[in-house]
């Protein structure tokens, strides 16, 4: 692959040249002794007024669009990717706005955002997920993490009363103005001090609303302090264990006591019954034995962790294996089956004395239109045991599970991605054929070679030469065929021998996306990632390989 | 690609636009609806909420009035219902997600194990709700969400065929029978279940589950699920499993009838009973079948329990909103005129008390399957319950088709479920 960049971009070199000189008219050499026309013609990207002003407005708007980013982004504190902006930014504005040596960067500046926005960066992010514990429970940080089980720790006490508060401010200190529901005295207090009893308070029925010093907040005003107003903690008594006071919508208040206390030197947390939650260095808050974890956890970053379970967990190793035989056979054998029932289509509809021919080819390249979703739907519906056309009308009320029974189902996909396929591969080797000489041909026939010899020796080697970085790129495309599983078996019928969702028609594809986005357990990023990064290893050498090996077809030439 | 610029240039520029694709992620997330949740740059006087486009109409006119009451616009989002939790769970921690969400509840267990939810106090206002309503929204102890409707399967039976209501399952299958034998053109099955034909479906085959006296998980005195206690490999799991295979061979759960073809060949009256929730009524009453919505059948002797799915509003953990959006919740979306506005988008039970006997008067349909909702258990929203579902359906598919001995296909999903929830 890499070999063949090279010489399309050598042989590609001159043409880019000859582009970036077009504009000034003029060998390169002599660019230094510019005159003043000249460069300002160079500096307007050498296409007059309109190139001027179409690349002003550009760089006009995406200058706004740069600020107006900056503005948010520093509203959000959001220091890293505010740097990162300015530096393209100006990066893109010195290219455009620059001349003479920074012309070949004009041309390669919008392929390469585009390249690093699109592959670059999800391919790094991919990577790094599968380095971390991403997934289901440990999906934020670890503040997130102390402060929501904090949060779900703490519990309204049973049948405690509901207190009618109002918030009140003194300062700029917020207190809660509440009425004891037991015998009707106004109370006040605030986080860290436990309620008082306030004389001279001012009653509106029998709900305590203003106190003597200090104002009563309206509700837009305890909206505008909404997260001062949740956090007040009012404790009832100065004794810690009756709980204490809190308001969610700042009108009723109710008493609650936290069953799970964080301590900040020791990192931990301890509940009621005095267990003791350590950070077991898991990205989670589990007691020492690791009997008992609190839920959530957070993100952390596990090295090779991800890859050393896909090949080391009981539960995963054994059915990866088969998965991954399974994803080479079906992607070898759709290309064969394919690639021979195309050809053979392509062969015969070729011959010169059949009429008709373009009604043929239509009908032939139907199943390329159907979109692959729908056919597998559809064919699933066609494959059921007791309804489906097939075993009702084919094999006269047979139950055969087509994909029920793992063979079979193995043999369903295949044959439905052969239905799906073989499309693609008549129109490409009917192109191929057309194009290859007569002559040969005739020559080969003239020499007395029977049409199988002229087809073994001449046409197919000939055909490989155009056809065989297709039939490789057909192979990675059925190696991550996504659609035609998942719409047709879902990767079923199930392992029995392992908990996990997987099953004998899963490609490594469906897997990942079953660890990533499944029904069946938790959804596990990092792996699904590590498995990402395998496949893509062994789609790539097998591409590679392949290339190579297609070089020396190329030498029939 | 190497074309003529210097080396240094090159690289300069490959750092500079490193970070294109993070400036667009950047530029993505600042313009997503990341409504007040976020800082100093927006209006403390938004509030946002997640829904479908089927609840939006019902929520608008309720967010207009709170805003006129109230001064607080409430943004309406909607996104695809399908993967809103998942969106919801992935947004939150990155304080960029709404302060509200509409879900169903069996997710909860999940937003709490990632701790994207915030616990809302009810209050007294709890005994307004029904009483599964409240179950469904607790976990752990706590309540998380503001109930609004509930949902669960009924039987289903064409008044053509079968004129009167039966109380076990042996007298529907025996009718079912009957009613075949008497119309054999039209009448095919004696009773429809939709099943999935290669995961089951242990959703709509639970009223019978339960009727055995079986259960998945065992139930805390405040109506969650303990996860510590599986309950489906016990004596009463093994005598459903045995009763499966029993059907199964009879031929009246057949795993090759989906829910599709079980819609299809009621609307045709091809079966006088259908075991269905109420999504499916109106495909009936526009198919033209007489029906009447019965009680579940006892199959095992035991009350014929149904799971509830109940659909409720979530405050998000990371709100910066919470008094806000606590009011609108319990003080807005908490009375009768919008429970009686979502039923009407919906089709579901009210999960309000009041609003719910309001409707029940006016649709007999509604009344049919709240009464039998009554009930019913919710859904388990513990995050082990994903890990449940797949066993379970395979296990009861391969005894209807059959296959296998049931003690030993229903003790293997049983080991199989305990290995994974450990």
């Amino acid at each position: 692959m890499a070999d063949d960049d090279v010489s399309t971009l050598e042989a590609a070199r001159p043409e880019e040249d000859a582009v970036a000189s077009v504009p000034q008219r003029r060998p390169r050499g002599n660019r230094n002794r510019d005159t003043r026309r000249t460069q300002s013609r160079v500096i307007a990207g050498g296409s007059g007024i309109g190139g001027l002003i179409a690349k002003i407005v550009l760089l006009g708007l995406l200058d706004a669009i740069a600020v107006w980013a900056v503005f948010v982004m520093a509203g959000l504190s959001m220091w890293i990717p505010i740097s990162i902006v300015v530096v393209i930014t100006g990066a893109i504005n010195w290219i455009y706005l620059g001349r003479g040596k920074r012309l070949p960067a004009k041309y390669l500046t919008p392929g390469v955002i585009f390249l690093l926005v699109f592959q670059v960066f999800v391919v790094l992010y991919s990577g790094y997920i599968a380095f971390t514990n991403y997934s289901d429970g440990h999906n934020g940080s670890k503040a997130d993490a102390i402060a929501s089980i904090s949060a779900n720790g703490l519990k309204r006490i049973p049948n405690s009363p509901a207190y009618p508060v109002n918030i009140v401010e003194r300062g700029s200190q917020l207190y809660l103005l509440t009425t004891d529901p037991k015998d009707g005295a106004a109370l006040l207090g605030t986080t860290g001090h436990p309620l008082e009893v306030v004389k001279n308070a001012t009653f509106d029925g029998d709900k305590a609303v203003k106190a003597p010093g200090y104002r009563t907040l309206n509700l837009s005003e305890v909206l505008t302090r909404q997260d001062e107003v949740t956090s007040l903690s009012v404790p009832v008594s100065s004794d810690p264990n009756k709980g204490a006071l809190r308001t969610d919508d700042a009108s009723t208040a109710y008493v609650f006591k936290s069953d799970l206390i964080y301590s900040q030197k020791d990192d931990t947390f301890t509940n009621a019954s005095g267990t003791v939650f350590v950070d077991n260095g898991h990205g989670e808050f589990a007691t020492k034995d690791g009997s008992k974890a609190l839920s959530p956890g957070w993100k952390i970053d596990v090295g090779f962790a991800n890859f050393a379970r896909a090949f080391t967990d009981p539960q995963l190793a054994g059915p990866l294996w088969r998965v991954i035989l399974w994803t080479f056979a079906f992607a070898i054998l759709s290309v064969l089956t394919t690639f021979g029932l195309g050809l053979f289509l392509a062969m015969v509809l070729n011959h010169p004395k059949l009429r008709g021919k373009k009604v043929y080819r239509v009908l032939v390249i139907l199943p390329y239109a159907f979109p692959a979703f729908l056919s597998g739907l559809v064919w699933a519906g066609l494959m059921n045991p007791e309804f489906g056309f097939i075993n009702q009308v084919l094999f006269g009320g047979a139950q055969i599970p087509w994909l029920t029974d793992p063979w079979l189902a193995r043999f369903s996909v295949t044959f439905v991605n052969l239905w799906l396929g073989y499309p693609y591969m008549f129109l490409v080797c009917t192109g191929a054929l057309q194009s290859l000489p007569e002559e040969v041909d005739e020559a080969a026939r003239v020499d007395g070679a029977s049409p199988w010899r002229v087809f073994r020796s001449i046409k197919l080697p000939l055909l490989l030469v155009s056809v065989a970085p297709l039939l490789i790129a057909s192979f990675a495309f059925n190696f991550n065929n996504f659609n035609v599983i998942y719409m047709l078996t879902r990767g079923w019928p199930r392992f029995t021998d392992t908990t996990l969702d997987i099953g004998s028609t899963d490609l490594l594809i469906t897997m990942v996306y079953k660890i990533a986005f499944g029904q069946g357990g938790v959804r596990d990023y990092g792996l699904a990632s590590a498995l990402s990064i395998l496949i893509f290893i062994l789609v790539a050498v097998i591409s590679i390989i392949a290339f190579r090996r297609t070089k020396a077809l190329e030498e029939i030439n | 690609m190497t074309v003529t610029p210097s080396s240094a240039f090159t690289r300069r520029t490959f750092f500079g636009l490193a970070g294109a694709g993070l400036t667009t992620v950047a530029l993505a997330a600042c313009s997503s609806p990341s409504g007040s949740g976020s800082g100093a740059a927006s209006s403390n006087q938004t509030i946002t909420i997640w829904l479908d486009t089927q609840r939006a109409p019902a929520i608008k006119p309720i967010a207009e009035k709170f805003k006129k009451d109230t001064g607080i616009t409430v943004k309406l989002v909607v996104k695809d219902f399908a993967n809103v939790d998942k969106d919801f769970i992935s947004q939150v921690p990155t304080g960029k997600g709404p302060d509200m969400i509409v879900s169903p509840h069996d997710k909860l267990g999940s937003y709490v194990q990632n701790g994207v939810v915030s616990p809302l106090q009810l209050g007294d206002k709890s005994g307004d709700y029904a009483d599964v309503a409240i179950q469904a929204v607790t976990y752990d102890g706590q309540v998380y969400g503001l109930p609004y409707s509930i949902e669960n399967v009924a039987l289903l039976r064409n008044t053509a065929l079968v004129p009167d209501v039966s109380s076990t399952f042996d007298e529907v299958v025996s009718k079912g029978k009957a009613a075949q034998a008497a119309n054999a053109g039209t009448v095919k099955y004696p009773f429809l279940l939709g099943l999935d034909p290669k995961q089951g479906d242990p959703y709509h085959m639970y009223p019978l589950q339960t009727s055995f006296g079986s259960s998945v998980f065992a139930q805390k005195s405040d109506g969650t699920y303990d996860a510590t206690k599986l309950t489906l490999g016990d004596e009463a799991g093994l005598k459903f499993a045995a009763a499966i295979k029993d059907w199964g061979q009879q031929g009246i759960l057949n795993a090759n009838i989906t829910g599709d073809i079980a819609l299809d060949a009621f609307d045709k009256g091809q079966s006088a009973y259908y075991l269905t929730g109420p999504w499916n009524v109106p495909a009936i009453k526009k198919a033209g079948i007489k029906y009447a919505i019965d009680p579940l059948p006892s199959a095992g002797g035991e009350q014929a329990k149904p799971f509830l799915g109940v659909n409720a509003f979530f405050i998000s953990a990371k709100s910066k909103n919470k008094v806000a959006a606590t009011k609108f919740l319990v003080e807005y979306l908490g009375t009768d005129s919008a429970q009686e506005a979502l039923y009407k988008v919906g089709g579901r039970p009210p999960a309000l008390k009041t609003a719910y006997a309001t409707v029940a008067k006016s649709d007999p349909d509604i009344k049919s399957f709240g009464d039998i909702g009554l009930n019913g258990v919710p859904m388990p929203a513990i995050p082990q319950m994903a890990s449940v579902w797949a066993d379970w359906g395979s296990a009861e598919l391969q005894l209807i088709k059959g296959q296998g001995d049931p003690t030993t296909v229903w003790n293997t999903a049983v080991s199989n479920i305990e290995s994974k929830i450990k």
